[in-house]
This record gives structure tokens, C-alpha cells and sequence, in this order.
């Protein structure tokens, strides 16, 4: 079904020049953050990346942590693809995609241990703060992994905890001060394979004719932590 | 005696009043309440006597009867294709409108069209219903084969086309790169590599400046820019 399209988007990368006039290893651009998206949450962002748009809100509770360690907080980091952002996805619980980017961004962040999880724990193997990511595209133009990713990061720095009362309840109504502390910044990179050609970034287009797909999140100091191989076609 | 609140030309939103008292008529794109005559949608005001008629300037593809357009394969029927017009409403494509030749019966359809290819046809009726009916008979109606199909805004695609079709034959002998432009804002262009970006980029400067006079003119001079070479309309 996508042969033709793939064959074009080949066709051009042979010319060196891609369907928006950039090159195999370019960005769109610009590349947009805004912090503290949305009130409601305890930390936000919204991303752009070209025209694919992402926001993320951060939440956070007390939770008992799991009993296998029982002196460090818990994260989870969900995503919903709405059929508002990409006429493709189906309302309903989420698909085999959304699972995947949420457990890709997930990766990220526990991997690079940029969150100290011990630093989330109040009582030992009673109370420690669970952090809820939520991610939600707002338009799918492409490349939603990277962009999801570098909202999730965004929303992290963007956390405030929020307050506790006498009782050690959230008081979610005010917004708190102190920040999470963050060890390192990781960023997600996805380069995707198309004929004997690898492009970063990719629109709708060409992740339809995609041969292989590989994520690595990458610190500043280029040091790889994850690999995620995706949709290899032989 | 009634009072008009716009020039022609006037760019208007939404609730927009346009006139007030019952010498005015609304036309398309404008509605009555009361004495008042409102904006339904953002558009250039166009005044004809007592009517004033709004000239849509976003929205949605809604199929007319005798538009051209570009269209997707997106199911194969018992008696022929269905097809995404880039609007709410599917079109369908009979066996009867897309060949002169003989099919048997339970013959396998995709040998003519298959899933996900482009096409341009011609809309022959549009039911009440919103029900399209589509044919591929006739001059330049064909299967669009390779290429790439990009959108633009539907209210623009007339000045894309220019006035006879000069804006597009303009970009086509500026480029050398094969451009069909369907009235439901589907554009599919096959070419070289830089070429096919050229005429992107063009496309979306119209876009923006549709509302501007001497748009060719403009648009030869920037592509005359962009080539390097000297354009001919």
C-alpha cells in the first residue's frame, strides 16, 4: 500500500533532498518549549517539533512503595493518542503505539537514572511519592517519540511536589516550591531507515515506509542508554 | 432604510455584523437574525446589489457536482471503490464510470485500483444525502501513479489554479515537475527531488498571500528568484 510513496521518498533521498526540502540528518524546525502548560498539573510542557505539537503533565500521589525496594518512590508514564491529533488513531484504550512511546520515554528517564528514586521515598516501605507522566500528542505530524520524550524531560524540570498538610495529605490547590532534583537530562533521538538511507526526524510520510526504526537516549556527554529497535522489515 | 456595516472586500468573522434592517439579503455564508445580518464564517465580504455573500476563507471540503478532484482508494466494494475525498463525505467510484471494459462478475478489482492509490475524478452527482458519485471518464481523469499528494486549504485551491489555470501551468513550466490540483485541496506532484520543493514552498506562499492582488505577477518574480531562470506564464 505504501510501496509507491516509499519508492518517491526514495527516489529523492537519492537526490539528497527529503519531501520538505531538508536534509537525511536535519531537525525541523523550530523546535519549541513551553513550561508549565497546564495549571492543574504539578509539571507541564508543551513541544513542538515542527508541526507535531506534545504536551505532558506530570501528577504526583502517595503511594506504598513496591516491596522489592522498598525505600525508593515509583514512576509511570503513560500515553494517549487522541483521534484529534492523527485521523489513525482510534479512541478507546490505548493501542500497541501509545504503549510503546510511553514505555520508550519511560526507558529514558529510568535508565539514565536521572530521577534519584531513594530522594522519593518519605517512610521506608510505607509512603513514597508515585510520579504519573502523561503524555498526549496534540498533532501527530511525525517523529512523535523525540517530541514526547523532550516533553517528558520539560515537565519534569517544570515539577514543583506539592504540599502536605497536618494529616501528610497533598494539598494539590496550591501549587509547592520545591523542585525534583535531576541528575542528568536525557534526550531521545530516533533515526529511522528507508532504503539504504537513515533520516532523523521523519514526517508521516516516510514513517509509513520505514524499514527499521532505532530510538537511543543520549546525555550531554554522548554516553548511549537505551536502544529500542522497532519495525524491522526484511 | 437599512445600513450596511462592510465594504466588499472586508475580511469578517464569525457573528460578524454585516448589515442591519431588512433591505439586505444573507447569502452564502451569512445568516438573518432579526434586523441583523451576522458572519457564519471567517471570509472577504462580496457584495452583489442587495445580497452580500461571504467568500470562505477556511473550512472543510464540501463535494459540488462537477468539481475535479483527487482522491484516495480507501476500500474496494462488490460493484467498485470508495473513495476519501479529503472531506466528511466518502465518494463512491462504479465499475461503469471507471472502465470501458468488461469485468466478470467477482472479478478481483484491485487489478484497476488498489487500496491506498491516488486518482482524479470528476464528481458527476451529489445526492441531498451527501451520498458522491464520482467518474473517471473523461479528459485528464486518470490514475495517478508515483508522486506524492500533499493538502492545502480547499478555499484557496482557485488561486492556486489561477485565472484559466495560469498560476499552475506557471509553477508546471517553472519546475518541469507534474502537478495536478484537485478542488478538494489534495495537490499531487511528482518531479525532481528540488523541484518538488520549489513548488511546495510556492504553493504554501499563495496560500498565504491568496487574498492579495497581482498574485502572479508576485509569484513569477519569486519563482524567477528561486530557479534562477527566466519563468514564462
Amino acid at each position: 500500500m505504501y510501496r509507491e510513496i516509499r519508492n518517491h521518498i526514495i527516489k529523492n533521498l537519492k537526490a539528497g533532498i527529503r519531501f520538505d526540502g531538508r536534509k537525511a540528518l536535519e531537525y525541523r524546525k523550530p523546535i519549541t518549549v513551553e513550561y508549565g502548560f497546564t495549571k492543574t498539573a504539578e509539571g507541564s510542557a508543551k513541544v513542538t517539533i515542527g508541526e507535531t505539537e506534545v504536551i505532558c503533565g506530570i501528577k504526583t500521589e502517595i503511594g506504598k512503595p513496591y516491596p522489592d525496594s522498598p525505600n525508593e518512590g515509583t514512576m509511570m508514564v503513560g500515553a494517549e493518542f487522541l483521534p484529534l491529533s492523527n485521523p489513525e488513531f482510534e479512541a478507546g484504550p490505548p493501542g500497541i503505539d501509545s504503549i510503546e512511546l510511553a514505555r520508550v520515554v519511560d526507558r529514558g528517564i529510568r535508565e539514565s537514572k536521572c530521577i534519584d528514586f531513594k530522594s522519593l521515598c518519605l517512610e521506608p516501605g510505607e509512603k513514597a511519592w508515585t510520579i504519573i507522566i502523561d503524555i498526549c500528542p496534540l498533532n501527530d505530524a511525525g517523529n512523535l517519540l523525540d517530541a514526547s520524550a523532550l516533553a517528558a524531560l520539560a515537565a519534569l524540570k517544570d515539577f514543583r511536589f506539592p504540599k502536605l498538610d497536618e494529616d501528610g495529605k497533598i494539598v494539590y490547590k496550591e501549587k509547592g516550591t520545591e523542585k525534583i532534583k535531576l541528575l542528568c537530562e536525557p534526550v531521545e533521538c530516533t533515526v529511522i531507515k528507508v532504503g539504504e538511507f537513515f533520516i532523523v526526524d521523519p514526517i508521516i510520510d516516510e514513517q509509513k515506509a520505514v524499514d527499521a526504526r532505532l530510538t537511543v537516549a543520549v546525555l550531554r556527554t554522548e554516553i548511549l542508554l537505551l536502544c529500542r529497535k522497532a519495525e524491522i522489515v526484511l | 432604510m437599512s445600513e450596511l456595516l462592510v465594504k466588499d472586500k472586508d475580511i469578517v468573522v464569525p457573528g460578524e455584523v454585516l448589515a442591519v434592517g431588512m433591505d439586505h439579503l444573507p447569502g452564502k455564508g451569512t445568516y438573518r437574525e432579526d434586523e441583523k445580518i451576522l458572519a457564519g464564517q471567517l471570509g472577504l465580504v462580496s457584495i452583489d446589489g442587495r445580497a452580500i455573500k461571504l467568500i470562505p476563507m477556511s473550512g472543510r471540503y464540501i463535494p459540488k457536482t462537477g468539481d475535479t478532484i483527487v482522491c484516495k482508494v480507501t476500500d474496494i466494494l462488490m460493484t467498485g471503490w470508495r473513495l476519501d475525498t479529503n472531506s466528511a463525505y466518502s465518494a463512491v467510484l462504479s465499475m461503469k464510470d471507471a472502465t470501458s471494459d468488461y469485468i466478470q462478475r467477482g472479478a478481483d478489482l484491485t487489478q484497476y485500483f488498489n487500496l491506498g492509490e491516488w486518482l482524479v475524478c470528476k464528481i458527476v452527482n451529489v445526492t441531498s444525502q451527501k451520498l458522491v458519485d464520482v467518474t473517471m471518464k473523461g479528459p485528464g481523469l486518470r490514475n495517478l501513479k508515483g508522486g506524492r499528494v500533499f493538502s492545502v486549504n480547499t478555499n484557496k485551491v482557485p488561486r492556486i489554479i489561477g485565472k484559466q489555470g495560469s498560476m499552475v501551468s506557471m509553477l508546471k513550466n517553472a519546475t518541469g515537475c507534474r502537478i495536478t490540483v484537485g478542488q478538494n485541496g489534495w495537490v499531487w506532484i511528482d518531479g525532481e527531488a528540488d523541484k518538488e520543493v520549489i513548488v511546495v514552498e510556492a504553493i504554501r506562499k499563495i496560500e498565504e498571500e491568496s487574498h492579495t492582488s497581482g498574485l502572479t505577477d508576485k509569484m513569477k518574480e519569486y519563482l524567477e528568484k528561486v530557479t534562477g531562470q527566466k519563468v514564462t506564464e
